[in-house]
Formats: C-alpha cells, sequence, structure tokens
C-alpha cells in the first residue's frame, strides 16, 4: 500500500508525521506523475479555494476525478472534506468539488478564528473520546443513503464516510493520536 | 477574551492558535488596502490576506505614524472575501489588537511596518484568543516573541522595499542557529540561552526538535515569483507578500504566479513557465538608499 499526501497547500506535512508514526511512509503528490505512485489520498487542512486552484493549476484535477471515481481511498480533513464533497455552501463559485461524498458541507460553519476551539469528541467505533481541533471549521449539513455519520458537534455531523471515503470537520493531524488515520488506513481498497 | 470553556469546547488554546498557522502553510498571505485588491487576492490563490491602510511602500514614502488601519476598512475587506483575514497592530500597543480581536480577525500581526507604541515591550500575546504573528531577524527575537505567546513567526526580511535580501539574511540567520543549537550538548544550551536572551525550556525544545516551536514563514521584500521560491528553498513554510504584488505593474498574474510558485517552488520548469510575461515588478529600493530601517524596531 502506498499512501499519497495532496501536498498542493496546507498541513500535509503533519498528515505525513502522523502516518510516519504509525510505521507509515506517506508520499507528498504534487503533480499527476506522483499521484500514479500511490494507491490511497489524503487531503489536508488549508485553505479550500487555494487547494482547489491549485488542483487545476496542477493539471490534478482530472487525473484524481477520474482516481475518486474508481474508488480509491480518500481521506479530507477540514479543506479536505469541502474538497471532496458533493455541493459546498458559502464557498467561491468557481470552488467545484470532487463529489467523492454525498454531502453537503458548509464552510467557516462555527465562526471566525476567534470561535475556533479544541473538543473531547465521542466517535462511533472508538473506545474512548477522541481529542479534536476544529479551525474555522466546516459542517456537513446533509448526508446521502450511502453516508455513515460517525460523530456530531452540538447535533451538528463532522465525522462521516462511504466505502471508499472518509471526511472530518477537524485536523486528526493536529492531535497526538493516530486512531482516525488508522480508520482511514483500514479502509479496504477497491481501486486497481 | 480570555480562554473559555462551554460545552467542553475550549477556544484560544495554544494547538488552536498554532493550528491555524498550520493551515496556511505552503500558501501566499498578501498585503490588501481595499476590499477589491482582496477579492483580486483570494481569486489568485491568496490563502489570507492582511488588511492595511498603506503597503509598507507607502508607509516609507508619506513618513508619519503608521497606525491600526480604521475598523470599518477592515470590516469592509472581511466581508468580500472567505479566507482569513489578518490586521497589524503596533508592536506594544495591546488596545489596538483588543479592538482587532473584537472585529475577529483572524490573526493579529505585532509588525515593526507600524511605528511602535512601546519602546521597551511587546504585546502580552497569551491574554488573548485571537492568534498573534510577530517578526523576527534572529532566532533570540524569534523566541523571545514565542515565549510572549507568538503562534507564528515571520523572519522581518525590510518592508516595502521589493528587496529580497534581508529577507534571506534573517532566514539564514535563524535557520542557521537552529542547526547549530541541534549540535550542542545540553550544557551548552545554558549559553545558547543566555546568548539569544531566550528561555532555556524554548531553547531545548528548539534542539531537541531542529524546529521553532511555531510554524515560520517568510516577509519583507518578496517581489516576484523566484523571489518566493527562494525563499521557500531556504526553508520558509510561506509566504508573506506586501508591496510586491500590488506595487506592481500587472497585479493579477503576479499573484497567481507568486502563488503557483510558492507550491511549486522546487520545480524550475513550473517556476520557468508562471516567470514569463508578468509585466514589470516593483521598482524596489537598495538597502544603501534606506533612510529608515523597519527591520531594527522590535526587541
Amino acid at each position: 500500500m502506498q499512501v499519497g499526501v495532496l501536498a498542493l497547500q496546507g498541513a500535509f506535512e503533519r498528515h505525513i508525521k502522523t502516518f510516519q508514526k504509525i510505521g507509515v511512509n506517506a508520499l507528498p503528490v504534487k503533480s499527476p506523475d506522483d499521484l500514479e505512485q500511490v494507491d490511497r489520498l489524503v487531503i489536508p487542512g488549508g485553505e479550500s479555494t487555494a487547494i482547489s486552484m491549485l488542483l487545476n493549476l496542477n493539471s490534478l484535477r482530472a487525473p484524481l476525478q477520474k482516481r475518486i471515481s474508481e474508488k480509491m481511498p480518500v481521506f479530507g480533513t477540514c479543506a479536505g472534506m469541502i474538497v471532496l464533497s458533493k455541493t459546498v455552501l458559502d464557498g467561491r463559485e468557481d470552488q467545484i468539488p470532487l463529489n467523492a461524498i454525498d454531502i453537503t458541507v458548509r464552510r467557516n460553519a462555527f465562526g471566525r478564528q476567534i470561535d475556533s476551539f479544541e473538543s473531547e469528541l465521542e466517535v462511533k467505533g472508538l473506545n474512548e473520546p477522541f481529542p479534536a481541533v476544529f479551525i474555522r471549521a466546516p459542517i456537513v449539513e446533509s448526508v446521502g443513503n450511502s453516508v455513515e455519520v460517525y460523530a456530531r458537534v452540538n447535533g451538528q455531523i463532522v465525522l462521516c464516510g462511504n466505502d471508499s471515503t472518509l471526511v472530518t470537520s477537524f485536523h486528526p493531524e493536529l492531535s497526538d493520536d493516530n486512531r482516525i488515520h488508522e480508520i482511514f488506513l483500514s479502509i479496504e481498497s477497491k481501486d486497481r | 477574551m480570555t480562554n473559555s470553556e462551554t460545552n467542553s469546547q475550549k477556544t484560544g488554546t495554544v494547538r488552536v492558535k498554532r493550528g491555524l498557522a498550520e493551515m496556511l502553510k505552503g500558501g501566499v498571505i498578501m498585503d490588501v488596502v481595499t476590499p477589491d485588491q482582496a477579492k483580486i487576492a483570494e481569486d489568485a490563490g491568496a490563502v489570507a490576506v492582511m488588511a492595511l491602510e498603506r503597503v509598507p511602500a507607502d508607509i516609507r514614502a508619506d513618513g508619519g505614524i503608521a497606525r491600526m488601519s480604521d475598523p470599518e476598512m477592515v470590516e469592509g475587506i472581511q466581508s468580500v472575501v472567505t479566507i482569513p483575514v489578518m490586521a497589524k497592530a503596533r508592536i506594544g500597543h495591546f488596545v489596538e489588537a483588543q479592538i482587532l480581536e473584537a472585529l475577529g480577525v483572524d490573526y493579529v500581526d505585532e509588525s515593526e511596518v507600524l511605528t511602535p507604541a512601546d519602546e521597551k515591550h511587546h504585546i502580552d500575546k497569551w491574554a488573548f484568543t485571537v492568534p498573534f504573528v510577530c517578526g523576527a531577524t534572529n532566532l533570540g527575537e524569534a523566541l523571545r516573541r514565542i515565549s510572549e505567546g507568538a503562534c507564528m513567526i515571520r523572519s522581518k526580511g525590510e518592508a516595502g522595499t521589493g528587496n529580497v535580501i534581508q529577507a534571506v539574511r534573517h532566514l539564514r540567520t535563524i535557520l542557521g542557529d537552529i542547526k547549530k543549537i541541534g549540535q550542542a550538548d545540553s550544557a551548552e544550551l545554558y549559553d545558547w540561552a543566555k546568548r539569544l536572551q531566550a528561555p532555556v525550556q524554548l531553547v531545548e525544545e528548539v534542539a531537541e526538535t531542529g524546529l521553532l516551536p511555531v510554524p515560520m514563514f517568510c516577509a519583507g521584500g518578496i517581489a516576484t515569483p523566484a523571489d518566493a521560491a527562494l525563499v521557500m528553498q531556504l526553508g520558509a513554510q510561506a509566504v508573506f507578500v506586501g508591496s510586491g504584488i500590488f506595487k506592481s505593474e500587472n497585479p493579477e498574474p503576479r499573484a497567481r504566479a507568486i502563488v503557483e510558485a510558492t507550491t511549486n517552488y522546487a520545480n524550475p520548469e513550473i517556476l520557468a513557465k508562471v516567470s514569463k510575461g508578468l509585466g514589470g515588478p516593483m521598482t524596489g529600493i537598495g538597502m544603501d538608499e534606506l533612510s529608515i530601517k523597519l527591520e531594527e524596531r522590535g526587541w
């Protein structure tokens, strides 16, 4: 298994470090050639508008869209969740998501940076709460039938997935806790 | 505002404050003076904008006292972009910082580009929920700012000059000392702390991790895509571009080219492609032509 982390902008190094801690060597992905070498991909936190634009500028959108349609396992955190969603609210008009998971996402749903927070999150399938870091975080406003919900904050969905996709509103790469990354690694690959 | 706890949700923690800086890595933060410029910056792929009344090149040309921007102007910019909005407070002017926090800016820059308000004390940044970025010319200055609560450091460079030489000098100074500290034994770390005038705990942390405890970005004099790639290759984690975009002949393509160059900083083919046909950069100033050195502000 070769894990990749989209390295256009954002907290990609923190994801690579988290994988290192669990003994997995992750490759930074900046180009279509890099993408060819990986069989699962993380889209990190960052600014979703910038990441979305850089996908176009670095000729990654079409090949990534194709891999997603072939069910390559993908994991999006915060901005990554926005990029992988079906519909974005409060985004830019030219910000077209990749539709890896049937969710509608609202950007900056908790407010500005002063409203960013940490919370001990109850996650379905985990015995102990997860120390979740929310930074200008989005929320999932609605989900389709194919989506399973794993965690909520104030009733709002912040962690969900389908058979090949995992998305979080928060930043597991900023916590010293590898459990969400391990869940992503456990997704069975149907791609290739 | 201070750290608060509601529904076991903790705001203003170190992780939350440094976390936003992590999200800006690999990106470009652009100085803007109007909502229109803020839109151009966001359209070009900026990860954040710095809202201010005059870019450093104009502050330099106009002289006089440079202060926090008019709140109405900051709000005007907040209302047109979805990316984070930063704003500058004078060194030591904690009330300007309180006002910026009340406006909901996402990061406060305690900046030497404005006229200092306190000749001895920087702001106690731990007292705020909003995170702070501060400039530094060397490792001691960076660690002193971090000990005061800064959650991001930017190497200062010399703002408003379009001349990258000081940015390079400051980056090399900070990163060079970090490398040397990595080689020092435990006894030598106390001497390093004394020489750097920085807390020994932070010096030990640098020795152990080989990194600053917070993200380190680069500012001051970046005017071309090649400049941005240069400081990224030297070890900056993101770039601030002040006068370099909106004092150039053709801001839109230059802004986008600097964004592309910052992402693809190690790829000369892409750097060559994005550097083409951008029109004239800002004219710039040589160091020996300067009457005021902004980098010397801060202690």
